[in-house]
C-alpha cells in the first residue's frame, strides 16, 4: 500500500520545503521521519519508503537511522503519547511509584485499546527542578503525583481539556505534535508562560536581596 | 558570601521575555559585532575567559580560533541543544524563556568564524522549547538580523532550527554531526576535530546553548566584565540547576566558585527534617559527592581536585532516604540503554554492569560483585570510543569509594535496606 495521490501530494509538498533548508538533502531524514509520524503516529513503511524515495537513498538506509532513534516508532502512538520519567532523580521523588501506579490502573504498559492513550518510560527530559515530571506528547506536565496523573490520562482518555504546565493552552495531538518537530509551526509559540515555579527561584532570591550582576 | 548573578535568567519573570520585545532587544550586540573584524570578537571571547557550558569547559575563543581562514570551504556553526545528560536541566528553560539570547549568540558566533549556516539541534523531547526557539529566528528573519546582508551589512546568515529524535549520543558533538547529515548518531573519530572537518567534512564550531547566550553579553559589557565574576581559571557566571530533596529546587545563576553550600542556603536546604546524603556536582556522568564536599568551590579546577567533574552544574540532591544503589543501578540502565554500540567495551560493559548491579540492589549480590563492578568499570573507563564510556562509570566508582558499605548491607540482609516511599515528594516523614 502506498500513500493515497492526494495524501502524497501534500507530504511531498511538506517535505521538499523542510529538504529545502538544508545545504545537503539527506541532513532532512530526521525531520522527514517526524513529518511521517504526523501522518501515520509511527514511522509505517510506506512513509520510510517516501522518505527513500524524496532523499534519493535506499529504503535500508532509512530504516537503519529510525531504529537508532527511541522517538521513532515502530506501533501507532495514541492520539496521546504519556511519559513518565524514570531516570534517577525523578524515579526516587515519586516516577517510579507514578509509573507502578499508572500501569495497574489503566491495566497496560503499552497502550490503551481504545487507541487514546499509548505509554512509556522516558529518560530525563531537562526538567529535573520540576520532579516527578511527565511528558505528553512531548509538552511538560511538571510536578505530578500517582492521583494527578491517573486523573491526567483519565481526562484525555474522556476527551477533556488539559493543559501542560509550561505550554499552551490546548494539548495538540501527537501527529500535530510530530508536524511541528519536523519544523512546521503551528502557530502556538506565544502561549503559555515565560518561566514558572523552579524555574525562577534564584531569580526570585537575587530580587529580594537586591543581587545583580555587576554593571 | 557569593551572590547571584542573574544575566540569562535576568528576564524569565517577565511576561513575553521569549519575545523580541520581552528580549529588550534591537540586537545591539550584535549590530555593533557585525561592524567589527571578526578576528576582534574572537580575542575578546578569549580575553572573557569563556569556557565551553556543556560540560566539558573547552575555552570558547581558543575553540573558535581554531577554525582556518581563508580556506575557500564554507564554514558551520552548530549550537548543541540536546540537553539530555541526567539532571541537567538549563538550557531547556532558558531556551523557552529567553530563545533570543541564543539567536543573538548564534549570529555573533557565526559572523565570528566566518560562517554563513548555523544549526540549532534541540532534543526532540521539548515541543514548547522548539516552537520558542523557531519563533524567535522567524521574528530575527523577520527584522532582517538573520538573512542576506544583515544589519545592512554585507553578510549573510541562515538559521536552521533541527530537532533531533530521542538519542543521548547525540549530544556528543561528532555523533551529533552525524545525526544532523541525517545518519545514525554515533561518534567519529577524532583528530580530524570538527574544527577541521565537521559538518559535511567543512570546519564547523560546536558549542553548547548557554555558551552561545553568554556571548551577547560579553560583546556589549566587554570581556574584563566577564572576566570580573568568577574564579582565577573558571570565569564568569554559569546557570546552576539544583533539583531533588531540596526545599527550593530551581534555576541559580552565580558565578563559578560559588558553593553547594551557598546554593543550598539560598533554596531553603535540604528538604525539612532531612540530610544531605550525595550529590552530582554536574550531572550523572560526574563522579558524586557527599557531605564533606558541601564547601568545594564549583568551578571546574576545585571540584576536579576533589575527584569529581564541574559537568554542566547539574546538582542533584538526594537525602539520607535515599539507597545509593538504586540510584547508581538506575542511572546505569540509562547508560546501557543510550550506548551508542559502536565500542565493545561499552556496549557490553554497560550491558553487564546493569545486569550485575541489578542482581546486587535485590541483595543477592556478594562482596565479590563489588570488585566485578569495578573491574568492568576499569575496563571502560579511558578505553572506549567517546567520553560516554567514562560517564558511565563515574556513579560506579565514585558509589563504591564512598558507599561500600551500603552495596555490603545489601548483601547482608538479602535486599534493599531502604523504604522508596520515604524519597518521594509525597512521602516526606
Ligand atoms: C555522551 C555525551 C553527551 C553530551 N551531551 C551534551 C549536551 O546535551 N549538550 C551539550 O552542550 N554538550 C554535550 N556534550 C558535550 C559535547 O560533546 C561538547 O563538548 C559541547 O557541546 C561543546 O560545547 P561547549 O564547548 O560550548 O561546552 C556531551 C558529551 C558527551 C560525551
Ligand atoms: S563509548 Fe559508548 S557511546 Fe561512545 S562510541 Fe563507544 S559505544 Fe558509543
Ligand atoms: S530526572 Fe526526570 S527530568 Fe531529569
Amino acid at each position: 500500500m502506498t500513500y493515497a495521490p492526494e495524501i502524497r501530494a501534500r507530504l511531498e509538498a511538506d517535505a521538499k520545503e523542510i529538504i529545502s533548508r538544508y545545504p545537503k538533502p539527506r541532513s532532512a531524514l530526521l525531520p522527514l521521519l517526524h513529518l511521517v509520524q504526523s501522518e501515520d503516529g509511527y514511522v509505517s513503511d510506506d512513509g520510510q519508503e517516501f522518505c527513500a524515495e524524496l532523499l534519493g537513498i535506499s529504503k535500508a538506509e532509512v530504516v537503519g537511522v529510525s531504529t537508532f532513534y527511541t522517538m521513532f516508532r515502530r506501533k501507532p502512538a495514541g492520539e496521546f503519547h504519556v511519559g513518565v520519567c524514570i531516570n534517577s532523580l525523578c524515579a526516587i521523588m515519586g516516577g517510579d511509584q507514578i509509573w507502578d501506579e499508572l500501569t495497574e490502573h489503566l491495566g497496560t504498559d503499552e497502550a490503551t485499546p481504545d487507541g487514546k492513550v499509548s505509554l512509556e518510560r522516558i529518560e530525563c527530559n531537562a526538567a529535573c527542578d520540576f520532579a516527578p515530571v511527565m511528558l505528553v506528547n512531548w509538552e511538560f506536565f511538571d510536578n505530578q503525583t500517582p492521583t494527578s496523573a491517573k486523573q491526567l490520562v483519565d481526562d484525555l482518555r474522556d476527551g477533556k481539556a488539559v493543559s501542560p504546565t509550561r505550554g499552551p493552552a490546548r494539548l495538540c495531538t501527537f501527529k500535530e505534535a510530530s508536524r511541528v518537530l519536523a519544523g512546521m509551526p503551528d502557530g502556538l509559540a506565544g502561549e503559555g508562560p515565560s518561566a514558572v515555579g523552579p524555574s525562577l527561584e534564584g531569580l526570585k532570591v537575587a530580587r529580594k536581596n537586591g543581587w545583580e550582576a555587576p554593571k | 558570601m557569593t551572590t547571584l548573578t542573574p544575566v540569562l535568567t535576568k528576564n524569565w519573570d517577565t511576561q513575553g521575555s521569549f519575545t523580541l520585545d520581552g528580549y529588550g532587544g534591537d540586537y545591539a550586540a550584535a549590530r555593533k559585532a557585525v561592524g567589527m573584524d571578526p578576528d576582534a570578537i574572537i580575542q575578546a571571547v578569549k580575553d572573557s575567559g569563556l569556557r565551553g557550558r556543556g560540560g566539558a569547559g573547552f575555552p570558547t575563543g581558543m575553540k573558535w580560533g581554531f577554525i582556518p581562514q581563508n580556506d575557500g570551504k564554507p564554514h558551520y556553526l552548530v549550537v548543541n541543544a540536546d540537553e539530555s545528560e541526567p539532571g541537567t536541566c538549563k538550557d531547556i528553560p532558558l531556551m523557552m524563556a529567553n530563545p533570543h539570547s541564543l539567536v543573538e549568540g548564534v549570529i555573533i558566533t557565526a559572523y565570528a568564524i566566518r560562517a554563513n549556516y548555523a544549526f540549532i539541534y534541540i532534543r526532540g523531547e521539548v515541543l514548547h522549547v522548539i516552537r520558542r526557539v523557531m519563533a524567535a529566528v522567524r521574528e530575527a528573519y523577520d527584522k532582517g538580523f538573520i538573512g542576506s546582508g544583515i544589519f545592512g551589512s554585507g553578510y549573510d546568515l541562515e538559521v536552521v532550527v533541527h530537532t533531533g529524535a530521542g538519542a543521548y549520543i547525540c549530544g556528543e558533538e561528532t555523533a551529533l554531526l552525524d545525526s544532523l547529515e541525517g545518519y545514525r548518531g554515533q561518534p567519529r573519530l577524532k583528530p580530524p576535530f570538527p574544527a577541521i572537518a565537521g559538518l559535511y567534512a567543512a570546519p564547523t564550531v560546536i558549542n553548547n546553548v548557554e555558551s552561545i547566550a553568554s556571548v551577547p553579553s560579553i560583546v556589549a559589557n566587554g570581556a574584563d566584565w566577564f572576566a570580573g565574576m568568577g574564579t582565577e581559571k573558571s570565569k564568569g557566571f554559569g546557570i546552576f540547576s539544583l533539583s531533588g530533596h531540596v526545599t527550593r529546587p530551581g534555576q541559580y545563576e552565580a558565578p563559578l566558585g560559588i558553593t553547594l553550600r551557598e546554593v543550598l542556603d539560598m533554596a531553603g536546604g535540604v528538604r525539612a527534617g532531612h540530610q544531605l546524603k550525595f550529590w552530582t556536582p554536574g550531572g550523572s556522568s560526574t563522579p558524586i559527592f557527599t557531605a564533606e564536599h558541601l564547601d568545594v568551590p564549583l568551578d571546574f579546577e576545585a571540584v576536579g581536585a576533589a575527584g569529581s567533574m564541574l559537568g554542566t552544574r547539574a546538582l542533584q540532591i538526594f537525602d539520607e532516604t535515599t539507597c545509593v544503589v538504586r540510584a547508581v543501578l538506575r542511572w546505569t540502565e540509562f547508560y546501557a540503554h543510550e550506548s551508542c554500540g559502536k565500542c565493545t567495551p561499552c556496549r557490553e560493559g554497560t550491558f553487564w554492569l546493569k545486569q550485575v548491579l541489578k542482581r546486587m540492589e535485590a541483595g543477592q549480590g556478594t562482596e565479590d560483585d563489588i570488585a566485578t563492578i569495578t573491574d568492568i568499570g576499569d575496563n571502560i573507563l579511558g578505553k572506549s570510543f567517546c567520553a560516554f564510556g567514562d560517564g558511565a562509570v563515574s556513579p560506579i566508582h565514585s558509589s563504591v569509594k564512598y558507599f561500600r558499605d551500603e552495596y555490603l548491607k545489601h548483601f547482608e540482609i538479602g535486599g534493599c535496606p531502604f523504604d522508596p516511599a520515604k524519597s518521594t515528594v509525597w512521602g516526606v516523614a
